[in-house]
């Protein structure tokens, strides 16, 4: 029991000291492909490095709330980090929290932070507030029916259950229910970590922008809490898309093979999902803003037709 | 004598005591007594509740004595934990009433809002603990009328009278249906008990009709979407502690009337009854939701969001109904208790907020968020405790909405286990409503707090604004406590609410898992979670990341100004409004709304580069107005004109109608024997 409890402490460390790195990754492999050399890619542990030792300036007009926020995110996206398979499952901690538990931690991210872009009282800010809670909520009902999808061939919103269940019938894996909940949720997680073609993320300067606007405030220690955050929401969603829907390799015995194993495969599965997201953001331009809700409807009917798939084949 | 009669007694006195002193006491004498009067009786409503609830004790009592009542009473579970709802509510409500009332001094009537908030209360008390048709409808007639008179407090002021009016108007549509529907099931005679309609077998017509009519009338008090219309309009213009209780409390009568009929009266029903209170508790929601995002009168919206919580607890209500009707009582009984769990989680949030929207407006004189603005450097209690209501209201981790939110999406998810298909992908897509409600309540309160509390104040009032009396934050502060309490623990409430339900509707006596975590054991769905775990462990996490950042970061920090582009000077010009913040919602759902916008630009005659003023106007089309209730007004009007040729003011013509209708009558007597 105290081992499994290391364990998730273990994985939530080890997503944390990973995310910057496949940020870097990716940005990396963006640079190849874009025939650039591209920074290494361990870039951004430099950059928080940098940000962790420079002043702060906060606003005149910004209240308590501006200096809670990049806690408050920070560590709801770290509990968050605890909560889902990243090595091994089933674990103790999956009784903590489930799927539900992991999305709306996220979304209480998504709150203080959009209220921190209000209160410094820039139009940049209340722009990318505005902006980003309107992603968030559309991208809700897809995340919602995603989850419905899993739950239902797992009968359970449990994490490590819905990762064994999948391992105990590998058929499953490849339902339709299962590969169109698996598109669904590939499309949400580029619209919730602020990727192309939702949101850009190597750039602040543009009128289209969501995440980067809401925190030009920021700066300092903060911004490196709010980047760090912002990383490791995505390897969440990397992960929850790499090991409960391909959950082999995942360590189902705390023994020191099994978690070698555990770490190679998630190794491999973050490296397949990065060079997928580098390759995707290479080859598609920017969506309008008022273009984005069209994408989220399409993967809101790609998880619809993954729940209604899985009553009628049944 | 019993402790739940004493109880009642000591509530019921001391509502009394609270009217009578309105009339009576003057100033602050006056509102002091009201306050005490309504508290004390409030404490002694949640009292019995609990006290019901924790010994399972059922109150009795009749008394055929007093003339044309029938009065006759009796507490069971559903009646224990509304009681407990109205006790909370009531509590909190009549606290910061004391506070707030004082600005009515010398400008409204004292004595009406103090008499009829006690009896509102004392209403409330007895209506739920109705035992048979006719003390039920005597005292939501009490109930509708109080908030009534309640609502029309600040008669002066623009659009009060014709809230009123429209409130007044469908409430009383509503109780027609009511009045129908007890006739219909007590066979007449509307001092039969409760218990001889639960024993009575009608046909399934019968039933249907008695069902679909208890719908409607219950559905105008909740406020279904499209009986809702008065309650965006009513809510907002009562004084704020009367709508905290309007909202937080008095709708959820509508959700104990339809529980009580339809769930222990009916005995439950054919699978489509629970199908029709899930889709309109989904429809409900999201358009709720939708019409919230698009106030900017912060009363106004909190009152559309009532509407949504209506429908996100009617989501599970409905879903319980129709488990129960495919043979599922462990889903059933998750439903209820889902609904039941947001019914006190709802009163709590919004009643707090309703109570935050009453400081502000105390404050400031002005619901308009446009005009607020840089309220948390000058209100910072009523600041915090509206941010726990506003995270709570968004389903939040931690908080209350929380927990009750993820119960119904589970008992929705249980759907998968329904044999039929049809209603299995119902329930599928009332979770991605449900999902988008909870989406957008995020968004909404994100401009809610955001524009009212943030950044630079909007307006000279707002500008000077200052922190309320104690009184009124006290009231605040007991909701905050709730609202965190009752998310913490659902390990606790959980069984509680299963005890509430046990015996309704012939649904098993279900023990629902104590442990730490809140864990059910229905067959074929499991879900586990730990708000308190959840919660702490975020609440560690934030604490270790400060500590080590203390040791590690550089700690200097430079207060500078807001970057504006290189501009110097901010002004509250450059912030963000409410209507930009809501902007792009508005256009993706735009559909819905059929926005009409109003632009004009006045330029400088040199230069169309430079404006001299701007000014914009953008309206929502009320659709149901239109569609729904334009005909049925104008129906009315043309069936008033063709009565009032029969209502001529001739004093002859009266007489003769008389005569013929005595003649009438005796003829059908004679006949009909």
């Amino acid at each position: 029991m105290t081992a499994a409890f290391v364990m998730a402490a273990a994985q939530g460390l080890l997503a944390l000291f990973l995310a910057p790195g496949v940020v870097g990754l990716i940005r990396w492999l963006k640079a190849r492909l874009q025939n650039r050399r591209g920074a290494p890619a361990w870039q951004p542990y430099r950059e928080l490095r940098k940000l962790f030792q420079k002043e702060i300036v906060v606003s005149r007009n910004a209240s308590w709330l501006f200096h809670l926020a990049p806690f408050v995110v920070f560590a709801s996206t770290l509990m968050v980090a605890v909560l889902v398979p990243v090595l091994a499952a089933p674990l103790p901690v999956d009784r903590i929290g489930d799927l539900l538990v992991v999305v709306y931690l996220l979304l209480l991210g998504t709150f203080f932070l959009a209220l921190a872009g209000l209160d410094p009282g820039s139009a940049f800010g209340g722009m990318g507030a505005s902006r980003e809670v309107t992603v968030a909520a559309l991208a809700e009902p897809t995340l919602a029916l995603a989850i419905f999808a899993l739950a239902r061939g797992a009968g359970s919103t449990n994490l490590g259950e819905i990762a064994a269940r999948t391992m105990a019938d590998p058929l499953s894996a490849v339902s339709p229910g299962h590969l169109l909940a698996f598109a669904a949720l590939f499309i949400v997680m580029l619209a919730e970590t602020g990727r192309l073609p939702v949101d850009n993320p190597a750039t602040h300067l543009e009128l289209t922008m969501i995440h980067e606007a809401m925190i030009l405030e920021y700066s300092g220690r903060y911004l490196a809490l709010i980047e760090w955050a912002s990383a490791l929401k995505l390897l969440v969603f990397f992960v929850l898309l790499g090991n409960l829907f391909v959950p082999w390799g995942l360590a189902t015995a705390l023994t020191p093979g099994a978690v070698a194993t555990a770490a190679g495969a998630l190794a491999l599965k973050l490296g397949v999902l990065a060079v997928a997201v580098a390759v995707l953001e290479t080859r598609v331009a920017k969506l309008r803003l008022f273009r984005v809700p069209e994408l989220l409807s399409a993967s809101f009917v790609l998880a619809l037709l993954a729940v209604t798939s899985s009553f009628l084949l049944r | 004598m019993a402790p739940e009669l004493l109880l009642l007694a000591l509530s019921v006195a001391n509502y009394a005591v609270g009217a009578l002193a309105a009339l009576i006491f003057r100033g602050m004498v006056g509102r002091a007594l009201v306050a005490v009067g309504a508290l004390v009786g409030s404490l002694g409503t949640l009292a019995l509740g609990a006290w019901c609830l924790a010994t399972g004790a059922t109150l009795a009592f009749a008394a055929p004595w007093l003339p044309l009542t029938g009065l006759a009473l009796r507490a069971d579970g559903l009646s224990a934990f509304f009681l407990v709802v109205v006790g909370l509510g009531g509590a909190a409500a009549s606290v910061y009433g004391f506070g707030y009332s004082a600005h009515y001094d010398g400008r409204y009537s004292l004595r009406l809002l103090g008499a009829m908030f006690n009896v509102l209360l004392l209403s409330l008390a007895i209506q739920v603990l109705a035992d048979n048709a006719l003390t039920f409808l005597v005292t939501w007639e009490a109930m509708s009328l109080s908030a009534y008179l309640l609502v029309l407090v600040e008669h002066d002021q623009h659009g009060t009278v014709r809230a009123a009016n429209w409130y007044l108007a469908v409430t009383h549509a509503g109780f027609a249906a009511l009045v129908a529907a007890f006739l219909v099931l007590a066979g007449g005679d509307m001092t039969g008990s409760f218990a001889a309609m639960r024993s009575a077998t009608l046909p399934p017509a019968t039933r249907n009709v008695v069902f679909l009519l208890a719908l409607v009338g219950f559905g105008t008090k909740a406020g279904v979407i499209p009986l809702h219309v008065w309650l965006p309009m009513a809510h907002p213009v009562a004084p704020s502690h009367v709508s905290a209780l309007l909202s937080g409390v008095v709708i959820k009568m509508g959700v104990y009337g339809l529980m009580r009929v339809a769930l222990d009266l009916l005995g439950g029903g054919p699978p489509w009854w629970g199908g029709v209170v899930l889709g309109l508790g989904a429809v409900s929601a999201l358009l709720g939701v939708l019409y919230a995002l698009m106030e900017h009168d912060l009363k106004r919206l909190l009152a559309y969001h009532s509407v949504e919580n209506v429908g996100i607890i009617l989501l599970g209500v409905g879903a319980g109904l129709m488990f129960q009707s495919y043979g599922l009582p462990g889903l059933a009984t998750l439903g209820f208790i889902a609904g039941l769990y947001h019914t006190l989680n709802h009163a709590c949030f919004k009643g707090l907020l309703f109570l935050g929207a009453g400081s502000v407006l105390y404050a400031t004189h002005t619901r308009n968020m446009e005009q607020l603005g840089g309220l948390i450097s000058r209100m910072p209690r009523t600041a915090a405790c509206f941010l726990v209501g506003a995270a709570a209201i968004s389903a939040l981790p931690p908080l209350n909405g929380f927990a009750s939110e993820w119960l119904v999406f589970q008992t929705l998810m249980g759907g998968a286990l329904v044999p039929h298909p049809e209603a299995a992908i119902g329930m599928a897509i009332a979770v991605a409503m449900l999902a988008l409600t909870s989406g957008l309540a995020v968004a909404c309160f994100v401009k809610a707090f955001g524009i009212t509390f943030l950044a630079l104040p909007r307006s000279a009032e707002a500008e000077r604004a200052r922190e309320v009396p104690t009184s009124m934050q006290v009231g605040m502060l007991v909701l905050v406590g709730m609202c965190v309490a009752l998310g913490l623990t659902p390990f606790l409430v959980v069984p509680v609410l299963s005890r509430a339900l046990a015996g309704l509707g012939g649904l098993p006596v279900t023990p629902i898992g104590f442990s730490l975590r809140l864990p059910f054991s229905v067959s074929g769905v499991t879900g586990e979670m730990s708000p308190l775990l959840v919660g702490v462990g975020v609440l560690l996490l934030g604490t270790l990341t400060a500590v080590v950042l203390r040791g590690v970061a550089d700690r200097r920090l430079r207060i500078g100004d807001t970057w504006g582009c290189g501009r110097v000077g901010q002004t509250p010009r450059m912030e963000y409004t409410a209507t930009a913040f809501a902007e792009p919602l508005r256009r993706v759902f735009a559909e819905l709304y059929r926005p009409t916008e109003d632009l004009s630009i006045d330029f400088h005659p040199k230069s169309k580069y430079f404006v001299r003023s701007i000014a914009y106007r953008s309206e929502v089309e009320p659709w149901f107005e239109r569609l729904l209730y334009t005909p049925l007004l104008s129906a009315l009007r043309g069936a008033a004109v063709r009565v009032r040729q029969v209502q001529a003011g001739s004093l002859h013509l009266y007489l003769a109608y008389m005569t013929i209708a005595l003649l009438a009558l005796l003829v059908v007597a004679r006949w009909s024997r």
